[in-house]
C-alpha cells in the first residue's frame, strides 16, 4: 500500500512510499483526499521518508494537500524528504511555502 | 561532434512506460560512471519529457514515442523525447512555470524541472506533427585523466 495513516487526535500523519509520477499520482490523490477527508485533521504530516523517486506528479500531490489544509484552516509539514524529492521540490519552491522537519 | 555511443527505444505513450523510460536513460548513463545526484536529475528530466508526452501529445489515444540516448566525448549525455502527437502551438507558454493545459493533478511545472536540472533544454514542436526535446546534461569526469 502506497499511503499509511496514524491518527493523533486531530493530527494525522501520512506515509508516502514508492515513486511518485504521474503513473501513480492518480490513485495516491485520490487516497490522500480520501484520508482527509475521513479524518478532517487540524494538523497534517505528510512523511516523504519511503519516496524512492519524485518527478513534478508530487509536486501536485503536495500541493493539493496543502489547498486542501488551507480550507480546513489547518497546516500541513513535511517531514523526512529524501534528497531527490526535496530538489524537485525546492524547485518549484514547496520549501518556502511550507514548514519542513528534517 | 560524433558521438560515441548511442541508445533508441520506442514505447508506447502508456503511463507505466515513465518508469521503464528514466530507468532505461539512468542505466544508459551509468557508463559515464555517475554521481547519484546525476543520475536522479537525468531521471527526473527523463520523467517529466515522457509524462509530457503521455498526458499531452496523445491525450485521448496511444502514439508511440521515441527515446534516443546519446553520448559524445566531452561526457555530455544527449536524450532526446520524441512523439508524434498533437503538438504544442505556444512553446514558451508551455515553458512558463505553473502553465498547465493538464487540470488539477498536474502543477505545471514540467519544464521549469528539466531547465533547472539539465544544462539545456531544447524544445521543437509543429502542431498536428509532433514534439521533439532535446536535453543536455555534462557529467563531470570523477576521474580525471
Amino acid at each position: 500500500m502506497p499511503i499509511a495513516c496514524e491518527e493523533t487526535g486531530r493530527a494525522l500523519t501520512v506515509r508516502v512510499e514508492g515513486e511518485i509520477d504521474h503513473h501513480a499520482a492518480r490513485q495516491l490523490m485520490e487516497e490522500l483526499s480520501r484520508r482527509l477527508d475521513a479524518a478532517l485533521p487540524k494538523s497534517l504530516t505528510l512523511d516523504l521518508g519511503g519516496v524512492a523517486f519524485m518527478d513534478s506528479s508530487g509536486i501536485a500531490l503536495v500541493l493539493r494537500a496543502y489547498r486542501r489544509m488551507v480550507a480546513l484552516r489547518g497546516s500541513v509539514t513535511l517531514q523526512n524528504v529524501p534528497d531527490q524529492a526535496a530538489k524537485v521540490l525546492k524547485a518549484a519552491g514547496v520549501d518556502r511555502l511550507l514548514p519542513w522537519n528534517e | 561532434m560524433k558521438p560515441v555511443n548511442e541508445a533508441k527505444l520506442t514505447f508506447w505513450s502508456r503511463s507505466a512506460n515513465e518508469g521503464f523510460a528514466r530507468t532505461a536513460a539512468a542505466c544508459f548513463a551509468a557508463q559515464l560512471d555517475p554521481t547519484l545526484d546525476e543520475v536522479n536529475d537525468v531521471k527526473t528530466a527523463v520523467s517529466e519529457a515522457v509524462t509530457n508526452c503521455i498526458v499531452h501529445a496523445y491525450p485521448d489515444q496511444l502514439g508511440l514515442i521515441v527515446l534516443r540516448l546519446r553520448l559524445y566525448p566531452d561526457n555530455t549525455l544527449e536524450i532526446v523525447v520524441k512523439d508524434s502527437g498533437v503538438g504544442i502551438p505556444d512553446v514558451d507558454q508551455a515553458r512558463t512555470p505553473l502553465w498547465s493545459t493538464g487540470g488539477a493533478d498536474r502543477s505545471g511545472m514540467g519544464f521549469t524541472i528539466m531547465e533547472s536540472f539539465m544544462d539545456a533544454v531544447k524544445v521543437r514542436s509543429r502542431p498536428g506533427k509532433g514534439t521533439t526535446v532535446t536535453l543536455r546534461r555534462r557529467i563531470a569526469r570523477r576521474f580525471p585523466g
